[in-house]
């Protein structure tokens, strides 16, 4: 009897499973047995034979990283240009829904709004063709500094600029979308809270501080705990194509070292002992951050 | 929400002004590239060219136009693009059905979902899939552009919730006058999940035409490169050495600067004429509801 019923429960969901096969053999291929490729961390990498079976070294490569002088200073810039990424793109995009939410005119709202989220959609290359020509020493910003009498600033060659430069052009990016997400927050806050409010005598940034707010807070806490997995994640893309010899020191982040260790000096153990590690802390981190959105925005990916 | 107060109009017209002037500082510079495209080289080496072409000139665009490098690139582009996204709309639409259905009806599911969530919390990292890649014997092929990204979880997590919001009547309607899965899935699932399904096949094609790293490091030849990857490589270097020398007279008119330009900005025109749809799907439907749960 329980066996027909396991019977005629498996030939139901059969084609259930048959459904999943492609996305399986994906994520095996390109997901799994790379995963499993993590064991060449402990190892060192031969070319000859094969890309699993060098010989084992335990934690040489995880010293190796550690003793690399290098290493803190890279640390530090992933976190500290990821930190400051996190913060600008949590509060510009609330400033401008905010701002936007107290303009009059729909109709120059729309148009604002895609002018503010076109560059979310165009790749790193060619925003990173963009700002490099734009900040060049010949580029606009520089010919019109220069049109008001000032020096010109080299914005991608000096140390000091550079971790500025990543964080607004990442903002500059990727603020417009994000507002959109706060807007859509904002049109379905009740209009009877704020003629209450006003009834109460409270004036606009009172009403902003006890309505607005209140009513975008899940969203604004959704999406500050689900950026908390990226605090490893500077952002390869843009790092990669704005970085250059001279800002070596403030640019050079996690990604662009495995990058670098990997693809130019053949490192491939170092290189993956680098990416295990980082691989690590975000996971975690990612876990945590979905977990405290489920708990205090009640977010469930599923 | 409308609401006004005395007094405010000075905050009114600042805050308008300001709003107005972010929105052209976000356009501003895509507009200071394309009008160096369409100037001259010597126009743009004097500083001249700001927001409008100076000594307008088509040059540029046509010194690309007999670039074998730049249309040979853009035919791996608009290929990846085109396989690309059918590649991953299929894999999308077929394993969100079975994910988006209940735990009583699909015992395993549970279990499915955590092994595909498993790939967005953790990866091997750059260097054993690159391996893995060379060991499938697909470097330098079409393959591995189109293949790796089949799979695209947080898409099949964004069909899921469409599918979840769907009316489950409908469905069993659909079970009690006999129809299999496949008749379930492309007769009922398909046409009332277009506006999800447009959507995300924007998103994918938008994705794939987006995408140079894996060009970077999965093509060794720099004719598999596909547009994106090419571009990378002439905006980091670009160098005059091996063109033709017929071109002499087209060389004195154009600039490593405009050329890089008018390439961005050809690169870029494929997403400004999909804008219009992303814009109107994407705001309407697909961030509220992936936003609200």
């Amino acid at each position: 009897m329980r066996a027909l019923h396991l019977k005629s429960r498996f030939r139901h969901e059969l084609p259930y499973h048959l459904f999943l096969i492609p996305g399986i053999i994906l994520a095996v291929l390109f997901c799994y047995i790379p995963m499993m490729g993590i064991v060449m961390a402990f190892q060192n990498f031969s070319v000859f034979k094969g890309w699993l079976a060098g010989p084992w070294v335990g934690m040489d490569n995880f010293q190796y990283i550690i003793s690399m002088p290098r290493f803190g200073q890279v640390m530090y810039n992933t976190i500290y240009i990821s930190i400051l990424k996190i913060v600008f793109s949590l509060i510009v995009p609330i400033v401008v829904a905010l701002l936007l939410n107290e303009m009059h005119g729909q109709k120059l709202k729309r148009v604002l709004q895609t002018a503010m989220y076109l560059p979310y959609f165009l790749s790193w290359v060619v925003l990173g063709g963009i700002i490099l020509d734009v900040l060049s020493l010949e580029g606009v910003i520089n010919s019109l500094i220069q049109a008001f009498g000032g020096e010109p600033v080299g914005f991608l060659s000096s140390n000091r600029l550079f971790p500025g430069v990543l964080v607004t052009t990442e903002v500059w990016k990727n603020f417009g979308f994000n507002t959109i997400i706060y807007m859509a927050a904002l049109t379905s806050i009740n209009p009877d809270l704020y003629e209450a409010a006003m009834i109460d005598g409270a004036s606009r940034w009172r009403q902003i501080w006890h309505v607005t707010l209140p009513g975008i807070r899940p969203t604004i806490i959704l999406l500050a705990t689900l950026s908390l997995g990226n605090v490893l994640n500077a952002g390869f893309e843009q790092v990669f194509m704005l970085l250059n010899p001279l800002v070596v020191d403030s640019g050079d982040i996690l990604d662009t070292l495995v990058y670098r260790l990997a693809f130019n000096q053949a490192q491939y153990s170092v290189a993956t002992a680098v990416g295990l590690f980082k691989s690590m802390v975000s996971g975690v981190l990612i876990s945590v951050s979905y977990y405290m959105a489920y708990k205090f925005a009640d977010y469930r990916i599923f | 929400m409308k609401y006004r107060l005395n007094g405010s109009t000075v905050f009114a017209v600042f805050n308008k002004v300001f709003l107005i002037l972010l929105g052209i500082l976000c356009i501003a510079p895509i507009v200071n590239t394309l009008a160096i495209s369409f100037s001259s080289a010597s126009a743009v080496a004097m500083g001249k060219v700001r927001f409008f072409p100076s000594d307008f000139s088509l040059d540029a665009y046509k010194f690309i136009a007999t670039r074998p490098e730049f249309l040979r690139s853009l035919g791996v582009a608009v290929i990846r693009v085109l396989v690309g996204s059918a590649l991953q709309m299929l894999v999308t639409f077929i394993s969100a059905y079975p994910l988006s259905r209940e735990n009583r009806d699909f015992s395993m599911r549970t279990f499915y979902v955590w092994f595909f969530m498993f790939t967005i919390l953790f990866s091997g990292g750059i260097v054993p899939l690159y391996m893995q890649v060379k060991s499938l014997h697909m470097l330098d092929t079409m393959m591995v552009l189109v293949l790796p990204t089949a799979l695209a979880v947080f898409n099949i997590v964004l069909m899921i919730n469409f599918f979840r919001g769907l009316p489950r009547e409908l469905d069993e309607s659909f079970r009690i006058d006999g129809a299999g899965h496949w008749t379930i899935l492309w007769r009922l699932y398909f046409p009332l999940s277009l506006p999800a399904f447009a959507t995300i096949l924007l998103l994918a094609m938008v994705g794939h035409w987006n995408s140079w790293f894996d060009g970077m490091i999965f093509m060794n030849q720099t004719e598999n490169y596909p547009l994106a990857t090419y571009l990378r490589s002439i905006i980091v270097s670009f160098d005059f050495s091996n063109v033709r020398s017929e071109d002499a007279a087209l060389l004195a008119s154009i600039s490593p600067r405009t050329t890089k330009s008018a390439q961005i900005i050809l690169a870029t025109l494929p997403i400004l004429c999909v804008y219009p749809f992303l814009q109107r799907y994407f705001v309407s439907g697909l961030v509220l509801g992936s936003v609200k749960g």
